[in-house]
């Protein structure tokens, strides 16, 4: 394994393949502020070139965090695929690349190769490619799931409607729940942040939203996104639960701030199938964003990118129904401008889908950071472009409880047009049904969410 | 103290602040101020505004009444309307008019003037400038110890009560709620017979600031004003944070925060009126954060 290279007539040593991970990424703030930042430009592709070279194997032997100290680095070892594997750890991380973009590899070829393949090795290929190669490379994986209805079938574009009030108040909530409605927003989850973390709020918000799906007979699924323990033991007590959310993250420590172990969502899942509401057989809904182990202090000194690649290797265990990426949500000291936040996007796109994942991003920002809603509004074009199965979908792009912006529902409908995608199949029938939308095209009627009211 | 006690101390501050003359019983709108103009500028006629946030943009509805009963029930950005797919020309301004306040409040410094006016000497945390307070939060932790000596010298050592104004993640809400709140805690705090040290301004602070400024100051309780992280509903909201005897080893659940103080949450001076009632019962019970609550039940 050679850890030295020489470009511009500089020669670079590299301490370890988690240096040269870290160095090799592009420009974040996080990085930097962990002091794991390549300090140049010419180190930055020094330890590109560096990687290029690695084989997989390499990688394999020496993962970021050891195997006996980490349940995450556990959870990607353990469902790695030996067979697939060996037939590839002798590649270089530059052959994978290449692998991954020839025209002869499609969804099948990289879906196979991607169970013989561990998340820093997904993080080290992602690290070797331009804006557009990973818009290229995310194109060709679209994993779709089932919970009620199927969401990320080619030529669709699905939304989560997400009706946020800074009270939980149930008029509220619905107002912004049938705009949403209205601009044909609400195919991949009705979802609702609540500000209250509790069984008995759960359930009042779960049964105003579960109320109007029922009246009106949408074909889609709901979930409350409080923590996974408030939804267990809400579906142990009857209360309707389609789908189990949790954020997760990269690292056993991190998880553990966030109040979940393997266990535990092996637990969520169970019981969502067991006691849910929901088809299935897709019933996990998870949350990562670049950062959030840094933001915890929880990153073993590895970079940002590539524990939130572990972060995939976590989710795929548990055959999710949806992987949200909140990278710009996480803050300034782990993602600071516009460019950081779109560079993250189309590489947490691009990792979930290897990963095999059904993957959306929330193309966000927070009001400390430098972005704006360009930045935002780019951010979902490219995504969109590369193959997203869905985006969030909030009143006029800004989220009155979370404090932050996201994907509107103007730009929803405006990005499903854009592209010619529909949204999934049974809830543009019903969205036909309820006349807001007619061969692909939203009607006269469509913005105004007094068509549910007589 | 019960909370008959409480509310007498609060109306007797206010009522106090009123007869000074300190408040004024109309909420204050903050004076426009007139950017520079070009030579052809039509200065007789009223400027042009933002459409009112209210507004029902939504093109023959099917049921105007519902859409009113709902405009009432959130302040999510909904019915707007649209243009095709995407918003109508006014409410495009508004998203941008509100995201450009969060910013400033963001990226602005409080004035100097402001400073001036209302008393404060103004010191700075380690961090060196705006980008560096963003991207690396513990540097707002910390004072150079030149700092320290400057706090000391310029400070008032040995108080019950230290106040200390951080500009934190709004500078707009320093400057919209400092006038009223300060005034109101002081006046508070001193009808109870608690001696209060000079306040003071800290540039790229972030709470554990309080953690150094306390041990230096020999204060009993920390009363520590910061914006808070702009929304685009408000840019104006700010928190005060307190604690008894911080230091080094003070975790977050040892702090007691009354957050959303500004016109359109908690008012600023019954804020700073209720802050003196919480910090006697600190004074009292030598204790602040969860314990304090508890006891408080």
């Amino acid at each position: 394994m050679n850890l030295r290279s020489k470009i511009n007539n500089q020669i670079f040593t590299f301490k370890s393949v988690t240096d040269v991970l870290a160095k090799a990424n592009n420009e974040k703030s996080g990085d930097a502020l962990v002091g794991l930042a390549a300090e140049t430009a010419t180190e930055r592709v020094a330890a590109k070139l560096c990687l290029s070279k690695l084989q997989l194997k390499d990688i394999y032997e020496n993962p970021v965090i050891p195997y006996e100290e980490d349940e995450v680095t556990r959870i990607i070892y353990d469902d790695v695929n030996t067979a697939i594997y060996k037939k590839i750890c002798n590649w270089t991380v530059s052959e994978l690349r290449e692998y991954i973009l020839s025209s002869k590899s499609t969804q099948n070829e990289l879906l196979n190769i991607s169970r013989g393949l561990t998340s820093e090795m997904i993080a080290a290929v992602a690290k070797l490619m331009s804006s557009m190669d990973l818009v290229y490379a995310s194109k060709k994986i679209k994993v779709a799931g089932h919970c009620n209805t199927t969401i990320g079938l080619p030529g669709t574009l699905s939304f989560r409607n997400q009706p946020n009030h800074p009270t939980d108040n149930v008029e509220g909530v619905l107002a912004s729940l049938k705009e949403g409605l209205s601009f044909g927003c609400g195919d991949a989850v009705l979802g609702l942040n609540p500000v209250e973390d509790n069984v008995e709020n759960f359930e009042r918000v779960m049964m105003a939203i579960v109320g109007v799906k029922e009246k009106y007979e949408i074909p889609t699924q709901c979930c409350i996104l409080a923590h996974v323990t408030t939804q267990m033991q809400a579906a142990k007590n009857g209360v309707p639960v389609d789908l189990m959310f949790q954020s997760i993250a990269g690292t056993e420590s991190a998880n553990k701030a966030f109040g979940i172990s393997a266990a535990m969502l092996q637990e969520a899942r169970e019981i969502a199938l067991k006691l849910g509401t929901s088809t299935g057989p897709n019933v996990m809904y998870f949350e990562t964003g670049q950062g959030s182990e840094i933001s915890l202090d929880c990153h073993h000194g590895v970079d940002e990118m590539t524990l939130e690649a572990r972060t995939y290797g976590v989710g795929r265990r548990y055959s999710p129904f949806m992987v949200n990426n909140v990278s710009g949500f996480i803050g300034p000291e782990t993602i600071y401008t516009g460019k950081e936040v779109l560079r993250a996007d189309l590489e947490d796109l691009f990792m979930g889908k290897l990963h095999g994942l059904p993957m959306g991003i929330a193309p966000c920002y927070t009001n400390h950071m430098k972005a704006d809603q360009d930045d935002q509004e780019m951010g979902t074009m490219l995504c969109a472009m590369a193959g997203a199965n869905f985006f969030m979908g909030v009143s006029g792009g800004d989220d009155c409880m979370l404090n932050y912006q996201d994907t509107s529902f103007h730009d929803d409908a405006s990005i499903r047009e854009i592209l010619s995608l529909r949204p999934a199949p049974e809830f543009e029938k019903w969205l036909e049904k309820m006349g807001i939308m007619e061969n692909g095209k939203l009607t006269d009627r469509a913005g105004d969410p007094s068509i549910f009211d007589k | 103290m019960d909370n008959q006690i409480e509310k007498d101390i609060v109306e007797s501050v206010l009522a106090k602040l009123l007869e000074q003359g300190i408040l004024n019983p109309s909420a204050k709108a903050t004076p426009a101020t007139e950017a520079a103009t070009g030579s052809t500028v039509d200065t007789d006629s009223e400027p042009v505004t933002l459409e009112p946030m209210d507004f029902i943009g939504i093109e023959n509805p099917n049921n105007l009444e519902a859409l009113k009963v709902m405009r009432k029930s959130t302040p999510a950005r909904i019915l707007m309307g649209r243009a095709g797919a995407r918003q109508r020309t006014a409410s495009l301004l508004n998203f941008q008019a509100d995201h450009a306040a969060a910013v400033d409040a963001v990226f602005k410094d409080v004035s100097d003037e402001f400073l001036a006016e209302h008393n404060l000497f103004k010191v700075r945390t380690i961090v060196k400038d705006k980008d560096e307070y963003l991207m690396k939060p513990e540097l707002g932790k910390k004072l150079s110890d030149e700092t320290k000596r400057e706090i000391l010298d310029k400070g008032d050592k040995g108080k019950q009560v230290q106040i200390i104004v951080v500009d934190g993640l709004s500078s707009t809400s320093i400057e919209a709620n400092i006038a009223d709140v300060m005034p109101a805690l002081i006046q508070g705090l001193e009808t109870q017979g608690i001696t209060v040290a000079k306040p003071f301004f800290i540039q790229y602070g972030r709470v554990g600031v309080m953690d150094e400024v306390a041990p230096l100051m020999a204060c009993d309780v920390i009363v520590q004003f910061i914006g808070e992280r702009p929304g685009l509903i408000t840019a104006d909201s700010m928190s005060a944070y307190m604690a008894y005897r911080p230091d080094h080893n003070t975790v977050e659940a040892e702090r007691t925060v009354i957050s959303n103080i500004h016109r359109g949450g908690t008012p600023p001076a019954e804020a700073g009126a209720h802050l003196a009632t919480v910090v006697k019962k600190m004074i009292d019970n030598k204790v602040s954060g969860v314990k304090l609550a508890e006891l408080m039940r």
